[in-house]
């Protein structure tokens, strides 16, 4: 009857009540507020000015200096999407993503599995593979501006194969050969994530599959790449969400977007439209454009990737 | 409920966002008779640093109880990103002495800027310093936000030992006229001298066309601005000329056409350089170079034909307290001494009318100065008209697709650029 009583519906209900609000152990909040805070700061707040410039007229002032900001709706918008050289660069951006992200994916995958194998001389490749990670983009460009350049090692190689213009100043070929510096240059850090996802990839699978007289080939599509779908997953938001922020390469690699546009990226219009021009109204515009973008290209992925698990 | 939890604290945010935004108001305030502590930013080169220590030292020494404490302007893509970033924070100097003219539009309408005219002796002083050049620093209130204090007239470098191996004169190279001009760069490339005869940065930056094309235009117009009473000038013969002769350097593959890592003059891969005085530092103990003014279809007349200015000036900035004494620092850092000074440390041309006779002994010490001296009586500066950044990237957006890609024919890109540039100045 004690017990009864004690387990009461009243109490109980008390009970859920804060366990639902707060969670069965408070405490978690307080230790995942500092990040909350950090988030609200750093993201959350930037991203709702953005959203507000944007609808507004707004330019950057000194403080204390007022000036009316009023709401002008989609006009940014407007402004934005009938600029050509906007949508350009957001092509562009779909090709370097078109490029990058299956590139990304592939090459940092058959290399971790290779350096997850008892190969020679192995933590000199992990390394190698990410020093360029952790180099300073502005020193890593000086070697590809040089390699890649009409008399570089590159067309030096290629002979008449070359094309021409170079790859840098030809329309046809910036962007991919941007697209292609960037998976490089990042694959270290890819190569990482599948490094440790396959550790967790169970070693009796692959030797049930040797069993079963699998090839090699054979047991990486069937073990492997399932094996390490969760990372795959991360690889390729990662790879998008990055590849979407890309600014240093067309900056430094192709003069702000050369040849004519055909490597100019949303990124670097913002910069020249938000910082040089004092137009952070358009420029949050084509941001939250791009936040909207990859949102969407993400959230596709995302639906593939659960109908291909079925 | 966690999730309506998160949502709420979500909107509280955005509302937040937006009600700070809505909120931003009230007003900067300066008195012209305020005595104090000031701060100042200068140029990072090891010359206008040393040229900025002594004149700090001097005035420090002289005026104790109004101290400047001064230091390099700090790193950023350009020193127009940090001042921007600085006016919107605030925590701009009283005054910095790297402020580009093209950015005074774009910190005016920031309500950066404090206007010079606002100083009793403020317009007389810059004017009779600079003369009738200083016309071009006003702005469109007629009122002056900048103080004209150096010009660095762009001409043309070019190698000694490169033409002598090319077999073309050294002391009077044919570079006058157009056709002179691309003879000469044929020659020099052809003989292996360099790979290059010139190289003009190609990339997309607004401000690229300073060192390619403006120069020359205002050479071939007799000194026109780019845009003049509201109205785009280059759609013109002019304009059309030195187009279609640049556009001859890049289709015979006489200027580089891709991003360069380096300085491509003293690197010796290109012959020639377009640019100012500052550049000399750079050459010294590199390349054995002469001066010559840019060309013209018909030939430059000497060292009096207009080019580009590429000044740099000095402005006080709205967060500026003690501006009686960033006012008397002013003068005091652009007094005849202190431009002697800046003269003698970094061959920089202080914008005062007469140089020449103003410090007879350091052109008679460095008679390779003197043309730069007599140049910086007829430059021309960019225009003072709001968007200025917005104008010139719609011109060398125009330009890297017609003249240096070959996308679009020249004449064409130039007339159209025109339209959309009048349509900039005529919005703003």
């Amino acid at each position: 009857m004690v017990s009864t009583a004690l387990s009461g519906p009243r109490p109980r209900t008390s009970r859920s009540w804060t366990n639902r609000l707060l969670g069965r152990q408070p405490i978690g909040l307080l230790f995942g507020a500092p990040y909350a805070v950090f988030i609200a700061i750093v993201f959350a707040y930037p991203l709702g000015l953005a959203v507000w410039m944007s609808f507004h007229d707004y330019f950057f002032t000194a403080p204390g200096v007022s000036v009316p900001r009023p709401f002008v709706g989609f006009d940014n918008y407007r402004a934005v999407l009938g600029d050509s050289a906007v949508r350009q660069a957001f092509l562009n951006v779909l090709v370097f993503l078109a490029i990058n992200v299956p590139l990304t994916v592939v090459l940092s995958l058959v290399l971790a599995t290779a350096l997850n194998a008892a190969v020679p001389l192995r933590t000199f490749f992990r390394v190698a593979y990410y020093v360029p990670y952790v180099t300073a983009s502005v020193a890593v460009v000086a070697v590809w501006l040089f390699l890649f350049s009409s008399t570089g090692l590159i067309n030096r190689s290629l002979g008449s194969l070359a094309p021409s213009p170079s790859w840098l100043i030809n329309e046809h070929w910036a962007m991919p050969s941007i697209a292609v510096f960037v998976s490089w240059k990042q694959l270290g850090f890819f190569i990482l994530l599948y490094l440790a996802a396959l550790q967790n990839v169970p070693k009796e699978l692959y030797e049930s599959a040797t069993v079963d007289g699998a090839s090699r080939w054979r047991a990486f599509l069937s073990v492997t790449v399932p094996g390490v779908r969760p990372a795959t997953t991360l690889v390729v938001l990662l790879a998008i969400i990055t590849g979407a922020n890309l600014f240093t390469e067309p900056y430094l690699l192709t003069g702000g977007g050369g040849p004519d546009g055909k490597s100019a990226s949303p990124v670097l219009l913002i910069y020249q439209r938000g910082i040089q021009q004092n137009h952070p109204d358009n420029a949050a515009a084509i941001g939250v454009l791009l936040v909207l973008g990859v949102l969407l290209i993400a959230g596709i992925q995302q639906l593939l990737e659960r109908r291909a698990a079925r | 409920m966690r999730s309506a939890a998160v949502i709420a604290v979500s909107a509280a945010l955005v509302m937040g966002t937006t009600a700070a935004c809505g909120s931003d108001s009230g007003g900067s305030s300066g008195n012209t008779k305020a005595r104090g502590p000031i701060k100042i930013w200068y140029s990072n080169n090891a010359q206008e640093v040393a040229w900025g220590n002594q004149v700090v030292a001097a005035w420090n020494s002289a005026h104790p109880k109004e101290k400047v404490s001064a230091q390099q302007i700090p790193a950023g893509k350009s020193s127009e990103e940090v001042i921007g970033a600085a006016i919107t924070a605030g925590s701009e100097p009283c005054l910095i002495y790297n402020t580009s003219p093209a950015s005074v539009p774009t910190f005016e309408k920031q309500g950066g800027l404090v206007a010079l005219d606002s100083f009793k002796d403020g317009t007389s002083y810059i004017e009779s310093r600079t003369g009738s050049k200083a016309d071009q620093y006003k702005s469109p209130d007629g009122k002056y936000y900048q103080l004209p204090w150096k010009s660095n007239p762009v001409m043309i470098f070019y190698n000694k030992k490169e033409f002598a191996k090319a077999g073309i004169s050294t002391t009077q190279p044919p570079l006058s006229t157009y056709a002179d001009f691309l003879a000469t760069a044929q020659k020099v490339v052809s003989s292996g001298g360099a790979k290059y005869a010139i190289y003009p940065a190609p990339s997309s930056q607004f401000f690229q066309s300073w060192f390619d094309f403006y120069p020359l235009y205002a050479a071939a117009s007799g000194g026109k601005q780019l845009v003049e009473n509201g109205k785009a000038t280059f759609d013109s013969a002019a304009g059309k000329a030195v187009a279609g002769f640049w556009r001859q350097m890049y289709v015979k593959n006489l200027a580089g056409k891709e991003t360069y890592n380096g300085d491509s003059f003293a690197d010796g891969t290109a012959a020639m350089a377009i640019v100012g005085p500052w550049a000399i530092s750079v050459y010294k103990g590199k390349v054995d170079w002469g001066v010559v003014p840019v060309p013209t279809a018909q030939g430059s007349s000497g060292d009096t034909a207009p080019t580009f200015s590429d000044a740099k000036n000095v402005a006080m900035y709205a967060s500026c307290k003690n501006r009686a004494t960033a006012w008397d620092f002013m003068k005091f850092s652009t007094s005849k001494a202190q431009d002697g000074k800046l003269l003698d440390l970094t061959g920089q041309m202080p914008l005062r009318q007469g140089l020449e006779q103003a410090y007879p002994a350091y052109f008679s010490a460095n008679p390779a100065y003197k043309t730069f001296a007599a140049e910086a009586g007829h430059v021309v500066e960019v225009p003072n008209v709001p968007s200025s950044i917005d104008v010139w990237q719609a011109f060398r957006d125009a330009w890297t697709k017609s003249v240096i890609f070959g996308k679009e024919d020249p004449n064409q890109a130039l007339s159209e650029a025109a339209t959309k540039i009048n349509q900039l100045v005529s919005q703003s």
